[in-house]
């Protein structure tokens, strides 16, 4: 197997805790090849930011590592871009400066000119200008704030761009035309992501794969979800895509009913159950399509419906469990029984 | 609306301000100088054997004819209004500036690490409450200058506002944008230059600006103390002369430069503020 352009091997993050430690999340490895979008959902405490935070080098594993291109990250550095919830814009700052600070920190031999040139160039392809880009953070408003945060990140050219949930902050229609912004510029520029939402549509609409968290306390990545939607996205006609509500159903139906029951701490009673290694890889937009092309193959449907009520029941986690690690080794028909709630949804 | 408002605040001013030199201008009776001057008055400087407040028409021809020559140096004991208030203001700055020299990289540290800070905190809780006058005796013995000393005391009394506001300004920089450093790649000196200094800047002023009263109420009286040259000496000076109508004038005119003193630091304080 060749080695992804970042490689996250069996990280874990603990805290000393009243009694003992607490463990946020561990075994968490997983790969993201260069050019990739890469989306993280999971409920909150499940420690999403703090991997980004490690990813990004601002904080450090209990356990395990991240390589990028090879070479293991260490600290923060220039050649990954955060952008975080709360902007982090310097509010001192127009933001055109905000931009030239990380220019000039980028390459630090440029002239003024060529610096303020460079980062006027990623203001208006946010969109920023008419004088706005003159303008103080305080002076703008949420979503420009976030735009000049994008263009600050993508200005120093990293090679990994990390979001840290950029638009939960924002109202529904700037995020839609954020997003659509994002869109474009990961597409002109070819851009490594990762990015942390809350949002399912969201992911579905930007990532070329979604992770999946389970809860936390010992949040593990439980699957790798494979958005097999056809690019250039719009935001728009995406909804209309067959693979899309495939996607979303899953997703949904992971993020209410399955996240609890596959979580470490309902696990914990089964010593060495070991999920070591990356994330199975579930593709349900595929699995959709193969299912009805076929003629609903018996097999899927009849996985779907005998499987169904112990999802929507559940009768408890340790069910849940059992279900999930027997089927862990089989993917093929793993798949089918993954989409069978989804098959549901799309016949309907 | 706003414009008529602060009019109506003028107004009210200016009125104020009659009614009360009105009301003072009447209670003080001009001293009545019917009879000629006998010699024995002549030799007592024209006093009146009681002394009286001066009426506010008194201070203001006072105040005309002093501020007409503020420079004028007629010898130790008469110097113009400008001169003892550019000794005073030189003592003041002087003393200040050396305190920011400390208090700002100091601060700065101690901002930054909370070890220094445990470690320092004791010393500076002592150390802060002590009356800055209360150094006088021994700042007088050990540096055997009067005019040292009083710059020292100054240091020593606006040290602690400044050092303080620092450290907590610098303490409370948003840890979002000394990730901002971080993520940038930034070297300890320029973090502490592009992002916490501007970050701290308002509150560190803020600790400037209650320096500097702090200073400009002192030095009255250091120099009260000490003697030979400046505002508070001018003020002790009149007083021993019996001349009320030059202690009065100086009172108004130390409030006037004290309130220049901080609206420039107001107005620098305004310069760094930003808007989160």
């Amino acid at each position: 197997m060749n080695p992804h352009f970042l490689e996250i091997k069996s990280l874990a993050k603990r805290f000393p805790a009243k009694q003992g430690e607490l463990t946020v999340f561990e075994d968490v490895s997983f790969g993201i090849e260069k050019g990739e979008f890469v989306c993280i959902i999971g409920h909150s405490g499940c420690g999403k930011s703090t991997i980004l935070n490690v990813l990004a080098g601002l904080d450090a594993p209990s356990d395990g590592e991240v390589l990028m291109a090879g070479k293991e990250v260490r600290g923060p550095a220039l050649e990954r871009g955060i952008v975080f919830q709360n902007y982090s814009l310097l509010p001192w700052r127009s933001a055109l400066s905000n931009v030239m600070f990380g220019v000039a920190a980028r390459w630090p031999g440029w002239s003024k000119t060529r610096v303020r040139e460079h980062s006027l160039k990623y203001l208006h392809m946010v969109g920023l200008k008419d004088g706005a880009e003159q303008r103080k953070p305080a002076q703008l408003s949420g979503g420009m704030r976030q735009r000049v945060a994008i263009a600050r990140a993508f200005a120093i050219e990293p090679k990994l761009l990390l979001l840290d949930e950029p638009f939960g902050a924002l109202d529904a229609l700037t995020r839609g035309t954020i997003q659509d912004e994002l869109l474009k510029i990961c597409a002109e520029t070819h851009q490594t992501v990762f990015m942390i939402t809350h949002d399912v549509d969201e992911a579905i609409l930007l990532a070329d794969r979604i992770l999946l968290m389970t809860n936390g306390p010992q949040a593990r990545i439980a699957e790798s979800v494979r958005v097999s939607i056809e690019r250039p996205r719009e935001r728009g006609s995406i909804v209309h895509d067959p693979g899309y509500y495939p996607i979303r159903t899953h997703l949904v139906d992971f993020l209410v009913s399955r996240s609890h029951g596959l979580s470490g701490s309902a696990n914990s009673g089964a010593p060495g159950s070991g999920h070591q290694g990356p994330p199975r890889i579930v593709d349900p937009a595929e699995a959709a399509r193969g299912a009805s092309s076929l003629g609903s193959p018996s097999n899927a449907i009849g996985n779907a419906v005998s499987n169904r009520p112990s999802h929507a029941i559940g009768k408890g986690p340790s069910n849940a469990v059992s279900h999930s690690t027997s089927n862990a080794n089989g993917a093929t028909d793993d798949r089918s029984v993954e989409s069978g709630p989804l098959l549901r949804a799309v016949n309907l | 609306m706003l414009k008529s408002d602060s009019w109506r605040a003028v107004i009210v001013s200016v009125s104020l301000l009659v009614i009360f030199l009105g009301l003072w201008q009447l209670s003080t009776p001009a001293p009545q100088a019917e009879e000629a001057l006998s010699e024995y008055e002549l030799l007592m400087g024209g006093a009146d054997q009681e002394a009286r407040v001066p009426s506010p028409s008194e201070i203001i021809g006072l105040a005309i004819s002093e501020l007409s020559n503020p420079f004028y140096d007629a010898g130790p004991n008469d110097k113009g209004i400008g001169i003892q208030l550019g000794w005073s203001l030189y003592r003041v700055l002087t003393g200040f500036g050396l305190a920011a020299l400390i208090a700002l990289p100091l601060g700065f540290l101690i901002g930054m690490s909370p070890m220094m800070y445990k470690a320092l905190n004791p010393f500076i809780q002592v150390l802060k409450p002590i009356s800055p006058l209360a150094w006088m005796p021994l700042a007088l013995f050990i540096i055997k200058d009067s005019e040292t000393s009083s710059i020292f005391v100054i240091f020593i009394c606006s040290i602690w506002p400044m050092l303080i506001n620092t450290a907590f300004g610098v303490a409370g920089v948003r840890k979002d944008w000394v990730n901002v450093a971080r993520t940038h790649e930034l070297g300890p000196m320029q973090t502490a230059f592009q992002v916490i200094l501007p970050a701290a800047a308002p509150t560190i002023l803020t600790g400037m600006r209650i320096s500097i009263g702090i200073a400009w109420l002192v030095i009255v009286a250091a120099e009260m103390l000490v003697g030979g040259t400046g505002i508070g000496y001018y003020v002790w000076n009149e007083w021993n002369n019996l001349d009320l109508t030059s202690v009065i004038f100086s009172i108004l005119m130390i409030g006037v430069v004290g309130m220049l003193l901080d609206l420039a630091l107001a107005s620098a304080t305004r310069l760094v503020t930003y808007q989160e």
